[in-house]
């Protein structure tokens, strides 16, 4: 992970610095995005969230050019965007990928016949489109499907014709505006494994736009969280996750676990939580990556105590765990003090609910 | 043919000059309608092209031929063909006859029949439109490949009505010279009282009708997926 951050300062896919852009409306000006700074690097999985109208779907669309700003740069592959003329442009999207909540296949066309749509400007002639369409209907698993019509295909279905026509002119990013946020639970986390299929296999770049932060949690390493246009909150998807310092951030991070749940038990007074005497209640959390040791039996044995797990969310981010337990610890008040100072010194995060 | 001489005595009568009316109402409707579905496709798409939010934002453009459209859809279509009178000669040599009939009908069909295919490519998610660009299509390209092509069937809708409305039409030229079933109509099942002739006219007419929209449901069901 940090070679892969050093290598971000070499060489950025895309570069945005101090992007802003300006809505004129009858009612006056809306601002959409203002000092907006963000660095994509090659083969990042970069996961943008905010809520809606937050200024996410504005942004991504600065990336390819849909979208034209007031302020500020926007560099993807060493190239501005907002200086290229129409022709450039054009070329430049070509090499940038890009899929939507509403999969926007043309209903006209077969699915074989939207793939090809995008290659009818790339110079390859008939047969060789034929192959390649192919070839992509075959990376995203839809062989069999090629002669039927959008509408005869599930959601899953469509984003995968979608992803196979983005993919069609060998793109360097994929840029993703709310792909799965339309989709049952689990098509998004096929659509999400697909994606993560895509970029391990093809070294691809993805940009993924969502609300939902599950989907940053499953394939995103790095995430930038955007409010009100602009950006609160960036860096690798485990720290921002072990450690959310921007409200909305936490706010994000807490409907993805639920350690939170402990308050609700506390405010109710149940009995799950009603302690005795000598007994500590107290939430556990992993905010660094090195912690893969067997804490609880460590604690429980070395100082004598007895741990009572409540709950836990524990989940695997970037290959290391992330979540906590919530326990109750059972021992004389300096031994539960020592565990406690042991298991601060091995990086976790302690917060003594009651005792 | 018992028949119609029992039913329709004025019209059996005269059954070589009512099928005349009929091919000269015919041709009307085949002339008028592909010269004025080319124009109105033409002016769909500029429209559409130029509009607010469109692929090339152009408010003069599209003001004015908005304007020009309304204006000329407020005008009664007998007192514009009418109008049209001196300008029919010079374009046509004639302002009677079939010949005469096609500028006042194309001229006052157009608009309406702009409108009409306005409306089918505004049918158009705008997210297909997004998604050509993205592929770093050409604004052209995105008109033929998209917008034409996936309102197909919406055009062809459309356009059903927009055929029956110049169906009408032709049959107010009749008035002012233009020869077909209205004129036909009018000549003898109106100023001569021979009413059969009125009804004879009616059932063909919407005979006709009833063929275009036949054929029109048929090309949409073809067509859409």
């Amino acid at each position: 992970m940090t070679d892969k951050t050093a290598a971000s300062h070499q060489r950025n896919l895309v570069a945005i610095r101090d992007l802003k852009k300006t809505y004129r409306t009858e009612d006056g000006e809306k601002v959409a995005l203002h000092d907006v700074n963000l660095d994509i690097a090659k083969c990042d999985i970069y996961g943008i969230i905010g809520l809606s109208g937050a200024g996410k779907s504005t942004l991504v669309r600065c990336i390819n050019g849909l979208e034209q700003y007031d302020g500020g740069s926007v560099i993807v592959d060493g190239r501005e965007i907002a200086v290229l003329p129409k022709h450039d442009l054009r070329t430049v999207r070509r090499s940038i990928g890009m899929i939507f909540q509403s999969f926007n296949l043309m209903p006209s066309r077969t699915v074989a016949g939207n793939v090809e749509l995008a290659l009818l400007d790339s110079g390859l002639d008939k047969n060789r489109r034929k192959s390649r369409v192919k070839e992509l209907l075959k990376l995203v698993d839809l062989s069999e499907k090629a002669d039927n019509y959008p509408n005869e295909l599930s959601g899953g279905q469509k984003q995968r014709v979608a992803i196979a026509r983005a993919l069609a002119n060998n793109p360097s990013v994929l840029l993703s505006d709310e792909a799965t946020s339309a989709l049952d639970p689990n098509t998004t986390k096929s659509i999400l494994k697909l994606l993560k299929h895509l970029h391990d296999t093809l070294g691809l770049t993805i940009v993924i736009i969502t609300h939902q932060m599950s989907v940053i949690k499953q394939i995103c390493n790095r995430v930038a969280v955007i409010d009100r246009g602009t950006i609160v909150e960036e860096g690798r998807v485990f720290d921002i996750f072990a450690n959310p310092k921007a409200p909305l951030t936490q706010a994000f991070v807490a409907t993805t676990s639920n350690l939170g749940k402990i308050n609700d038990l506390l405010e109710d007074g149940s009995d799950l939580v009603n302690l005795h005497s000598g007994q500590v209640l107290l939430r556990m959390k992993y905010i660094s990556k090195e912690v893969s040791e067997a804490l609880v039996s460590h604690i429980s044995r070395s100082f004598d105590i007895d741990v009572n797990i409540i709950f836990g969310d524990i989940d695997i981010i970037d290959d290391a765990p992330l979540g906590g337990l919530v326990a109750i610890l059972d021992g004389p008040a300096d031994r539960i003090e020592t565990a406690i100072g042991y298991l601060k010194s091995r990086n976790i995060g302690i917060e003594v609910l009651t005792q | 043919m018992n028949i119609l001489v029992q039913w329709f005595p004025n019209v059996a009568h005269r059954l070589t000059e009512f099928i005349d009316s009929f091919i000269q109402t015919l041709i009307m409707v085949v002339v008028t309608g592909v010269i004025s579905f080319i124009l109105a496709t033409i002016f769909a798409v500029i429209l559409t092209l130029t509009q607010r939010g469109g692929l090339v934002q152009q408010s003069v453009i599209f003001n004015v031929l908005d304007k020009l459209i309304n204006l000329f859809r407020s005008i009664p279509f007998i007192i514009l063909a009418a109008a049209l009178v001196p300008f029919t000669r010079a374009l046509a040599g004639t302002a009677i006859g079939t010949k005469g009939a096609i500028f006042p009908l194309v001229v006052g069909i157009t608009p309406f029949f702009t409108r009409q295919i306005q409306s089918a490519l505004a049918g158009v998610d705008p997210g297909l439109i997004e998604a050509a660009e993205s592929m770093g299509m050409s604004t052209s390209k995105i008109v033929y490949r998209i917008y034409l092509r996936e309102s197909v069937p919406s055009i062809i809708r459309m356009s059903v009505i927009a055929i029956v409305s110049l169906i009408g039409l032709t049959a107010i030229v009749g008035i002012v010279g233009g020869g077909g079933l209205g004129d036909f109509a009018i000549r003898y099942g109106y100023q001569r009282y021979m009413l059969d002739a009125t009804y004879a006219t009616i059932i063909v007419l919407v005979i006709l009708i009833g063929v275009i929209e036949f054929i029109g449901r048929q090309l949409v069901a073809l067509t859409e997926h």
